[in-house]
């Protein structure tokens, strides 16, 4: 009886359970009901390397900023299920195999940008156009000055050579910037010769892989190996706090094709809810102003070749960079995992 | 019970059937969130993925197979052995200092495992300060054991893990007392012998409870053994995820995984199946304690000492070292919001996920089916689940949720539909971390609830103590230790939890340990001993107040 006196015109019921649907993401702090103008980075770079960038532009343009930080593999899981109900804009990560993957899998949409093709060479961007490079990293030789001389350094290849038996140190397999690497020595190579590079390699090793491409340089400086292969921002950290090491970088394949780049970059989401704002966001981010800052924060090379990069970061010389696409770093990403594991490269 | 269940229920309050069910509707629903990412798991196992398995068993799950059961087995021995001695010098014998390392001999939890891997490899590695130190007075050829080794990842996580053991067992060695003991001495069993046959088969349900919850994490951690490049199982589950790019193929080896986390428990359930663990109840803090002779007392001081000092002095000294080099650059005031954040997220999960473990326990108290018992194996096992796989584990489902509703709420209110985001929501943090740390919380309350004997229960309720009465006058009292004990370790572990707050923290949530992430993610790992400092401190916390509790019992 008391049911029946009560009449709820469904708008009302709808309202209702809506309010309590808000209430429920109110428990969760921000859950719900973003304001209209802001863009949302998921972000697989530092909280330090990012949010200086988003202050800035949040500044210059009044646009908010919000962020998450993760690894890139849950970062791109979560905006996979999420699909079009995705409250990211952008997908930023520290690795061209994980936004090819990302790309790949149809998380990322193809952006006209004049700005953007004008600013970023095509070999650090998506042949697409659904990701660029921000900045640009570099994985080279690093060596003892106490026991090595240059003259003796030339490729990553010639580390195989037995002249460097016991002498090699290198960091894990597992880490993506070594995926990289390897999967353009197969672009260069072909699949059978850099599996026969990577066991050499294996053989040459003085100790057990390293976690992390610091640790390998305290390695060399201490006198466990000689030669190893790090990124150039590592080197430059590492001597900032301790510039008495006798360590020095060495560019690899000068003579050839040049050497293995990384880029730390970012690409627009398939969903995106403000797809222009992030698209501006982007340029913004090509621009001079943004490029050194970005780069400049973590001692990477600008991806615009028309900013120059920190003084500390040119004082360890000019180089030629590989001009292969960085996109096949993630299309044989896999293979060279494979052949990692084949070779005994742990 | 069987023949007395009559006259219970003859005698009962109305409420007590009542409670009962809602008990056992309220276990499932706990249970629930710890299934969800099974159930993902094993959708992603129906089709396999030849290609992948076919190259990881031929190169890849042989060795990290022969790694996993060697690493496994090795930090369950040490961690095992070095938890339940700890544990039985200070509950149970009279030294100097006891006071001081009942307490202190916890602290090592709050050092989370990657970050005491890294500071050993740090200092331990060729290029440390001791062996460059050792090979500056012996010679640069001399000799040092290598730290990245599976000796050295067994020695660290074990040091690392031991306190969870040492937890447990203290929390067994203070509630049987020290009666049963003095019993069978004088019963004519000499001390050690009262030992091994009295007091160790006694602590048994807890000693194994807590290296079950070491075999988990060793077998889940990611974090530690990368720093020593010691390939496990989780870590082939990772490369073929972030390696092969191959979501399926990760998802199917965490299947396997699971699945041998159930034999093992169930192997372990039924080895002991037999055995009941009630004891005559005597909480006795007037029985002596056990007095140690001269070279006894010092030998276990000695050990004790050595312990303390490997597990959490110098590696603190290091971490303070580091911490305040970098204090300068990096200690501002959104540290008071991180040390914030993660106090309440690691004090609401320890309430939550304690009062899911004591509703869980007690269905299955009361309940005892063999399916009720399997669902309670399955609902802990996400302890054991690698953390990123459970993240997302979650998250997927959790995210289908929130669309379906999204959806509904766009057919009826067009553009002006309110956004929900319930995958980054406080909610979902609490319900990730349930089904994370069910275990954690269930075995200390699972063990301490087979002190309760149900003639306790028979007695209570005949005389009309029943239903929410008999939990609140007589089994929390009782409980109290174990539930002090499961809160501790919730609450540390949540502290130092990274994959689950990282990827469903709401947008600026960043925690302690997300902190941690931030540096480390990078390899700026002295950046990170200012968060991992904090992260111990406010680990403290709880620790002081459990012993604190513990002293009040026994």
């Amino acid at each position: 009886m008391a049911i029946a006196r009560i009449h709820f015109r469904p708008r009302q019921v709808r309202t209702a359970i809506a309010a309590g649907l808000l209430l429920l993401a109110g428990l969760g702090v921000g859950g719900c009901a973003r304001q209209p103008a802001e863009l949302v980075v998921y972000s697989a770079r530092n909280e330090q390397l990012i949010k200086p960038m988003f202050d800035r532009y949040t500044a210059d343009t009044g646009m908010p900023v919000r962020f998450v930080t993760d690894d890139a593999g849950p970062l791109i899981e979560r905006l996979g299920a999420e699909g079009n109900h995705s409250p990211a804009d952008i997908l930023m990560t520290v690795d061209a195999g994980e936004l090819w993957h990302a790309a790949d899998r149809g998380l990322l949409q193809p952006i006209t940008s004049q700005p953007l093709t004008a600013n970023i060479p095509a070999s650090l961007r998506d042949p697409q156009n659904r990701w660029f490079g921000l900045s640009v990293r570099a994985r080279t030789i690093v060596y003892s000055t106490e026991r090595v001389k240059p003259d003796a350094l030339s490729t990553y290849e010639a580390l195989a050579g037995p002249q460097w038996k016991g002498k090699l140190c290198l960091r894990t397999s597992k880490k993506v910037y070594n995926q990289s690497l390897v999967a353009m020595l197969i672009v260069e190579h072909g699949e059978a010769p850099t599996e026969q590079i990577v066991k050499g390699w294996v053989a040459n090793l003085a100790t057990d892989v390293f976690s992390n491409d610091i640790l390998l340089m305290e390695a060399i400086a201490a006198g466990q190996c000689d030669v190893g292969i790090v990124n150039t921002y590592y080197f430059g950290r590492l001597l900032r706090d301790k510039p008495a090491l006798p360590i020095k970088l060495f560019w690899a394949d000068q003579a050839a094709n040049g050497v293995h780049v990384n880029i730390s970059g970012a690409g627009v989401t398939t969903h995106a809810p403000h797809k222009e704002a992030a698209q501006k966001f982007l340029e913004w981010l090509s621009m001079p102003e943004a490029q050194a800052l970005f780069a400049g924060l973590n001692l990477e090379y600008p991806a615009n070749p028309a900013v120059s990069a920190d003084p500390a970061v040119l004082a360890w010389g000019k180089f030629k960079p590989s001009g292969l696409n960085i996109a096949k770093a993630g299309e044989l990403q896999a293979d060279a995992v494979r052949l990692m594991d084949r070779a005994g490269y742990r | 019970m069987t023949t007395s269940a009559p006259s219970i229920q003859a005698t009962a309050p109305r409420s007590f059937h009542a409670a009962h069910a809602w008990g056992a509707a309220l276990a499932f629903l706990l249970c629930l969130p710890a299934l969800l990412p099974l159930i993902v798991i094993l959708s992603a196992s129906v089709v396999p993925e030849v290609a992948v398995w076919s190259h990881l068993t031929r190169f890849v799950l042989p060795e990290v197979i022969a790694n996993t059961i060697k690493l496994v087995v090795g930090v369950a021995l040490l961690a095992g052995t070095l938890g339940t001695l700890l544990a039985w010098l200070t509950a149970m014998c009279e030294f100097p200092g006891r006071k001081f390392f009942d307490w202190a001999l916890l602290l090592p939890l709050a050092i989370p495992a990657y970050v005491l891997a890294f500071v050993a490899v740090g200092f331990l590695d060729y290029a440390g300060p001791l062996p460059t130190w050792l090979r500056s007075v012996f010679g640069p050829g001399s000799w040092f054991p290598p730290i990245r080794s599976a000796g050295g990842t067994i020695i660290v996580l074990s040091l690392a893990m031991y306190p969870y053991v040492y937890l447990l067992a203290r929390s067994a060695f203070l509630t049987q007392g020290r009666r049963a003991l003095e019993a069978a001495q004088a019963l004519g069993l000499s001390s050690s012998k009262a030992t091994w046959r009295v007091a160790l088969p006694m602590a048994r349900p807890w000693i194994t409870a807590g290296v079950a919850l070491v075999c988990m994490e060793t077998l889940a951690d990611f974090g530690a053994v990368s720093v020593f490049n010691y390939n496990t199982f989780t870590t082939a589950i990772y490369r073929a995820w972030f390696g092969m790019f191959s979501v399926s193929a990760a998802l199917e080896l965490a299947g396997v995984l699971m699945i041998f986390v159930l034999l093992a428990l169930a192997l372990e359930r039924r080895s002991r199946s037999a055995a009941h663990f009630a004891s005559a109840r005597d909480v006795t803090r007037d029985a002596p304690r056990l007095a140690l002779g001269s070279w006894a007392r010092w030998s276990a001081l000695g050990a004790i000492v050595s312990v303390f000092v490997l597990a959490f002095v110098l590696p603190m000294t290091q971490l303070l070292y580091w911490a305040v080099e970098h204090a300068a650059r990096d200690l501002d005031m959104r540290y008071v919001g991180f040390v914030a954040r993660s106090l309440l997220l690691a004090g609401s999960a320890a309430v939550v996920v304690v009062a899911a473990s004591v509703a869980l326990a007690y269905t299955l108290r009361r309940n005892s089916t063999p399916l009720a018992r399997s669902m309670a194996r399955v609902a802990t096992i996400g302890y054991a689940i690698p953390g990123t796989v459970l993240a997302i584990g979650i998250l997927v489902p959790v995210i289908a949720v929130n669309n379906a509703l999204q959806d509904v709420l766009k057919t009826w209110f067009g553009d002006s539909a309110p956004v929900l985001l319930l995958q980054s929501t406080l909610l979902t943090v609490l319900v990730a971390y349930l089904a994370r740390f069910l275990a954690v919380g269930f075995n200390p309350v699972e063990s301490g609830l087979q002190r309760v004997t149900h003639s306790i229960d028979e007695v209570a309720i005949s005389l009309g103590v029943g239903g929410s009465a008999l939990l609140r006058k007589v089994h929390v009292p009782l409980l109290r230790t174990s539930l002090a004990t499961a809160a501790t370790l919730v609450f540390v572990d949540v502290m130092k939890e990274m994959p689950i707050t990282l990827i469903t923290r709401p947008f600026g949530w960043d925690t302690l340990a997300v902190r941690v992430f931030e540096m480390t993610s990078e390899g700026e790992w002295e950046r990170a001993a200012l968060p991992a400092v904090a992260i111990v401190l406010v680990g403290l916390v709880p620790a002081a107040l459990l012993t604190r509790r513990g002293a009040h019992v026994a």
